[in-house]
């Protein structure tokens, strides 16, 4: 099917795309309805109950279109899906931090919202709450808001598929919501970054379908005769996490209307199924995903073009296809046969190179804009950010030596290097595009203070650094007083101690994670101005003087 | 070379289709092996699938999210053979779906913590773990103890465990219900058949309460049971080197 007629398909009355969703919607109604009549398991009542509300919300949403006579001029971009993901992202991204300094919290005081008779709050439970929210809600949010912007921008096509944009958005937040509510009440499949139990694995495989379908629909019919190095890396993390997703979430339910399963692999392949998603979860979703925000968003920042075309192509096939090997180092030393540990640390280390021809790639393309960083602190937010690209990029190589991993694995330095790359990378990177999109989206000259944007850059760098510096000491510290040995001969710590000196720098961490999320706040209260289209005048009046001193 | 990349950007399905392949490699090349070559798995004595009340325990473990701060995987280095005890073996995790290896020990691991303490312990820790050990950070999970065990589906636990690979019999699943119950009964009618199906399995009232089956009984009996299936004093390591 050629671009064009998808297009004509998508703009006639009853369309291909209204007659997808208004399917989707009725089997997911009729499935939640005869899972809530049959299940006698009350949580997957409760869930279905969710899902049923969900589709009938969907159902009169799509009268209302349809009695609204809405047409949508077939010529113009879809910007309504990204206002929404723009929304949906900060919400998320607000959620997840909070609940990251929740749990934080309790492990630094450990009585905080434990109550002995109802473990919703309970750490476990809170965990991969906080780990979906970022990742997924926040994140995945963000790279679907850019994508649908950024595909259409260097396509110069509306996306394909009419209402399915709009079917991804709200199918793939109500995933969320499913995994969420499920967390708290105790559904999951216990395999780390992939808790959420089959059926909602089943309707993200839908929603990442369409997904899919509408990315490469508005490639095919685009009008640029090149596709744009930022859609390589939307397109890879769209088609590798499809994949990853399917094979590592194979599970046999208990039955058709309970929501406990057993996945499909065991013990050790299953432990190496999982971290073959587990790390290209951050591959694929944290990195590829990114990238692709930074090859749009720095260039159009900077008002420079990248760096290197041909560097990009290297950096893009080599990362890639280096990634996807990199799992074991997660299982050094355990039960996986060596000859897969050798290989995943192999790997590992190659990875330095393209992600570090990435790094470049993103600084270099500021050669001869370097003056922004002075004037401009959405740019600088995310150079720092491709910086700690950078460093954590580094610091992963490293860890999956196994030597190195022998002391840092099962250690705070894990969780540290994970941060260091969430909250510097990521969350800089998609802050920069969110700082970048409001003023587009809502078509303002500029942000409403770009001296907020200053407060949260320094707050939240302040934040990151108390996070990361004390992860690092307190995970080598635990590390070395594991294998600590006494004189005689024995082991010189039980294991209560090592929890009891980590005391200190876990309140130092939640102090980080606190300063991260105030850096947040300011975040979305600038964004909700500037969308209102508020300018604080006198900050300008000033500023504009600045920019009158030329650059050195 | 770089000059022909111009083939794959003009085309978005083909780029498509050369993605996938080259991210299917790595997976393919080192996770597929793992099927088929007879020495991913050491060949030892002793490993059972979990008994029922075992396997209810571990749903629990499972639905806690334990895994978020406690590993099941001691590593072959000299302090933690001396702190846990024996290095993991791959084979006892075999029936474990999915796998809990863990990636962090906030609390310790806990592989071999069967039988290194008592029922009455796990049960005092669990209600109030810092009662115990006040230097702990870790959850009350005090209503185990007052929830009754929901065993209305444990013979359907055991079919979708068969039907992903763990050898439980006909007659295992048919007598769930009753092994499960009979786990918690000393004086049980049907003691030798349930010891036969699940060889050494330990019988007694975990939570010391015999008037119902609680969340506190499978919870300690899946403890109690972590490390415990296999015979090391059997156990050939040179034969299994990998």
């Amino acid at each position: 099917m050629s671009g064009t007629q998808m297009q004509s398909q998508a703009s006639t009355d009853l369309g291909g795309d209204r007659m997808f969703v208004w399917g989707m919607l009725i089997i997911l109604a009729f499935w939640s309805l005869f899972t809530v009549a049959r299940s006698a398991d009350p949580l997957m009542g409760a869930h279905a109950a969710l899902f049923l509300g969900a589709s009938v919300i969907g159902i009169f949403a799509m009268i209302a279109h349809r009695t609204s006579g809405y047409v949508a001029e077939s010529d113009s971009y879809e910007m309504g899906v990204v206002k929404a993901g723009v929304f949906a992202s900060v919400f998320w991204g607000i959620a997840g931090f909070l609940v990251g300094v929740i749990i934080a919290g309790q492990l630094a005081f450990p009585n905080l919202l434990y109550f002995p008779e109802l473990p919703w709050t309970s750490f476990g439970r809170l965990r991969p709450l906080h780990t979906s929210a970022v990742i997924f809600a926040f994140g995945g949010n963000v790279l679907i808001a850019t994508s649908f912007y950024v595909v259409q921008r260097t396509s110069r096509a509306r996306l394909w598929g009419g209402l399915t944009p709009w079917f991804v958005f709200w199918g793939y937040n109500l995933f969320i919501v499913i995994a969420a509510t499920g967390y708290l009440m105790g559904i999951t499949q216990s395999k780390e970054y992939a808790e959420p139990e089959w059926y909602a694995d089943l309707w993200l495989t839908i929603v990442w379908v369409a997904y899919l379908f509408v990315f490469l629909g508005t490639l095919l019919k685009r009008k640029e005769p090149h596709i744009y190095v930022a859609n390589w890396f939307y397109l890879a993390f769209i088609v590798t996490i499809a994949m990853l997703h399917i094979v590592n979430n194979l599970a046999v339910p208990v039955s058709l209307t309970s929501s406990k399963s057993y996945s499909l692999f065991a013990g050790v392949q299953d432990a190496l199924t999982q971290w073959w998603y587990g790390h290209n979860a951050v591959g694929f979703f944290l990195t590829a995903g990114f990238l692709a925000i930074m090859y749009y968003f720095i260039p159009k920042k900077a008002e420079r073009p990248v760096y290197s075309y041909r560097l990009s192509i290297v950096h893009f096939w080599s990362l890639i296809f280096i990634y996807i090997w990199a799992g074991p180092h997660h299982l050094h030393y355990t039960a996986l046969p060596e000859w897969a540990q050798t290989l995943g640390m192999t790997f590992s280390i190659m990875l330095w190179m393209p992600s570090w021809g990435g790094m470049i790639n993103g600084l270099m393309t500021l050669s001869g804009a370097w003056d922004k960083l002075r004037t401009d602190p959405v740019l600088r937010m995310m150079v720092v950010s491709v910086a700690f690209y950078g460093m954590s990029t580094f610091e992963g190589p490293l860890m999956s030596i196994r030597a190195v991993n022998s002391l840092s694995h099962y250690t705070d330095w894990t969780i540290g290097h994970v941060h260091s790359g969430a909250l510097g990378w990521v969350g800089y990177i998609s802050f920069g595009a969110l700082y970048c999109l409001v003023p587009w989206l809502w078509k303002r000259k500029e942000l409403y203070s770009r001296q907020l944007v200053e407060w949260h850059f320094w707050i939240s760098t302040l934040g990151i650094l108390l996070y990361i510096t004390s992860m690092w000491v307190s995970g080598i510290m635990q590390g070395m007083m594991w294998r600590a040995y006494n004189e005689f001969g024995f082991l010189e710590y039980s294991f209560v101690e090592t929890v009891e000196a980590m005391n200190p720098y876990y309140i130092i961490r939640m102090l980080g994670g606190v300063l991260f999320l105030i850096g947040a706040f300011i975040m979305a209260y600038n964004l909700w101005r500037t969308a209102r289209g508020d300018v604080r005048e006198k900050e300008y009046v000033r500023d504009a003087n600045i920019a009158a001193i030329p650059a050195e | 070379m770089l000059d022909r990349h111009e083939i794959l950007e003009k085309r978005g399905l083909l780029l498509s289709v050369a993605i996938l392949v080259v991210v299917a490699i790595g997976g393919i090349v080192e996770i597929a092996p793992l099927f088929y070559l007879e020495s991913t798995i050491e060949k030892v004595k002793g490993v059972r699938p979990y008994s029922p009340l075992e396997l209810a325990g571990r749903n629990i473990y499972l639905r806690e999210g334990c895994y978020t701060c406690h590993s099941q995987m001691v590593r072959p280095l000299r302090d933690e053979v001396e702190r846990y005890g024996h290095y993991s073996l791959a084979a006892e995790s075999m029936y474990d779906h999915p796998f809990q290896w863990g990636s962090k020990r906030t609390g310790p691991d806990l592989a071999r913590v069967g039988g290194k303490y008592s029922d009455a312990w796990h049960q005092q820790h669990l209600v109030d773990p810092r009662s115990v050990v006040p230097e702990s950070v870790m959850p009350p999970y005090a209503m185990l103890n007052e929830r009754a065990l929901d065993y209305s589906q444990v013979e359907a636990w055991l079919k979708a465990n068969r039907v992903v690979g763990v050898p439980y019999t006909d007659e295992m699943i048919e007598n769930a219900k009753n092994d499960l119950e009979a786990q918690v009964d000393p004086f049980s009618e049907i003691y030798d058949d349930f010891i036969a199906r699940y060889p050494k399995a330990q019988i007694r009232e975990f939570d010391g309460d015999p008037r119902k089956i609680t969340e506190m009984d499978a919870m300690i009996a899946y403890l109690q049971v972590l490390g415990t299936m296999v015979d090391f004093s059997t156990y050939e390591a040179e034969e299994n080197y990998r």
